[in-house]
């Protein structure tokens, strides 16, 4: 297919991956048609195509991370386990099977800063932070993060001092990436589960760090 | 291949832009142009390697262009129609042709959670297959330029960094993808120094770690 759409004028200061704007208006037409099609065949099955959709929008997602990331805070034996096999140790809380799986936790110090990218495409850990937010999967963060990654971090909103050592991590091949972020200060009277509360996604992408709200620093 | 996929370090892509509160999905069609992309991968009539050769093959320009899922959508025509899962015309009409066999899908509702946890990647310890690097030797990413499929991004060619962990045994996406066969070897943690890669405008500290297999390497 080819799309016969001509370059519309400040198309260059826009993000170039999802400019649904851009994409012809019969897309959602076109898969109708083709899931129709494949349905008809008997090459997949309706109530499959929805238990996938219910399973990444409601079962899936940086919830299952940010479980494992509290659970690291909270117990030193955990924590141990999840840096010498993530996969096993993510397993363990039931997210992911061992079997062929290879995950590998980064852990984020005061002088240690990791960040996941995949340049040549959108590998993510999909089975403890769902599927990938689209500013992961642009050609901005892709091209960027592996050349000018404390640019991007800035971007962010993280300045992070020279002293701080970045690394990029590029997912080429099938590991998954999955960064352990410190944990703030402040938070020692919080429980496991108030603290998985804390933990964002970016977080555990490598591009924030984990802030504790206001109201529970005040504390 | 050298396709504008392989955009680690270009400029010019603009500022990342993060969305709060993104949904999973922004559109019903994305949603099942993904769902209907695993469903369909159950028949295995293509690889992962596969799958990935064919998004990179899409033009340059409507690669930048597309959205994510439309790219996905691509390959899964594409794909369906190369394997003659089903026919460029049934795709046009959205009707099957008339006496096609009703099949029975490979996925069921029940076993989606399970596949949802596990990404069944081939990977293992294989004794007999041998390491031709260990952890802490310089290598050297080679200068190599295949028009088909390949996991050495651009960037890396002809640096020179250092094993730092032996992941095991994969198969080699290059000859995967083609069909020339999984060709299953090392895969390394490289880590190169920023400055190796970008010059004295990285910062002395940094490092970019790359997964590559053996046969993207020589000693240094």
């Amino acid at each position: 297919m080819s799309v016969a759409v001509p370059d519309a004028a400040g198309a260059s200061e826009q993000p170039q991956d999802h400019q649904h704007q851009l994409v012809p208006s019969d897309i959602s037409l076109r898969v109708k048609s083709l899931e129709s099609l494949l349905v008809e065949k008997g090459l997949v099955d309706p109530a499959a195509l929805d238990a996938l959709v219910d399973t990444y929008e409601n079962h899936v997602g940086p919830r299952n991370g940010a479980k494992v990331v509290a659970r690291a805070w909270t117990d030193a034996a955990y924590k141990k386990r999840l840096l010498a096999d993530a996969a096993s140790a993510i397993a363990e809380l039931g997210f992911l099977s061992t079997q062929g799986e290879h995950m590998l936790a980064l852990e984020n110090t005061a002088k240690l800063h990791n960040v996941v990218v995949c340049t040549l495409c959108s590998c993510y850990p999909w089975p403890v932070l769902g599927l990938p937010p689209v500013w992961y999967k642009s050609s901005a963060y892709r091209s960027k993060a592996v050349i000018d990654p404390r640019g991007v971090l800035k971007e962010f909103g993280l300045e992070l001092p020279e002293d701080v050592e970045v690394r990029v991590w590029d997912s080429t091949a099938e590991l998954r990436y999955l960064v352990l972020p410190e944990r703030p200060a402040g938070t020692e009277h919080m429980s496991e589960e108030a603290l998985a509360g804390l933990v964002t996604r970016n977080s555990m992408i490598g591009v924030e760090k984990v802030k504790v709200p206001q109201a529970e620093g005040a504390r | 291949m050298n396709g504008v996929h392989d955009m680690g370090g270009m400029h010019g892509m603009g500022p990342v832009r993060a969305e709060s509160n993104e949904p999973v999905f922004h559109e019903r069609w994305e949603a099942r142009v993904y769902v209907l992309t695993r469903a369909i991968g159950a028949w295995r009539k293509w690889n992962i390697d596969t799958g990935r050769f064919y998004i990179e093959r899409i033009a340059p320009a409507d690669y930048l262009r597309m959205s994510y899922y439309e790219k996905w959508y691509v390959r899964m025509v594409e794909l369906l129609v190369k394997t003659g899962t089903v026919s460029r015309e049934e795709v046009e009409t959205g009707v099957p042709a008339p006496g096609s066999p009703k099949l029975t899908p490979p996925l069921r509702a029940e076993q989606v959670p399970a596949m949802a946890l596990n990404r069944n990647i081939a990977s293992s310890h294989e004794p007999a297959i041998r390491p031709r690097f260990k952890a802490g030797q310089r290598v050297r990413a080679r200068n190599i330029n295949p028009t088909g499929h390949t996991r050495l991004p651009r960037y890396a060619r002809g640096k020179t960094g250092s094993i730092e962990i032996d992941h095991g045994v994969y198969n080699f996406p290059d000859t995967s993808a083609d069909g020339r066969g999984p060709k299953r070897q090392h895969v390394y943690s490289v880590r190169f120094a920023a400055r190796e890669l970008w010059g004295d405008q990285a910062s002395p500290r940094d490092s970019v770690h790359l997964d590559l297999w053996d046969d993207y390497l020589e000693h240094a």
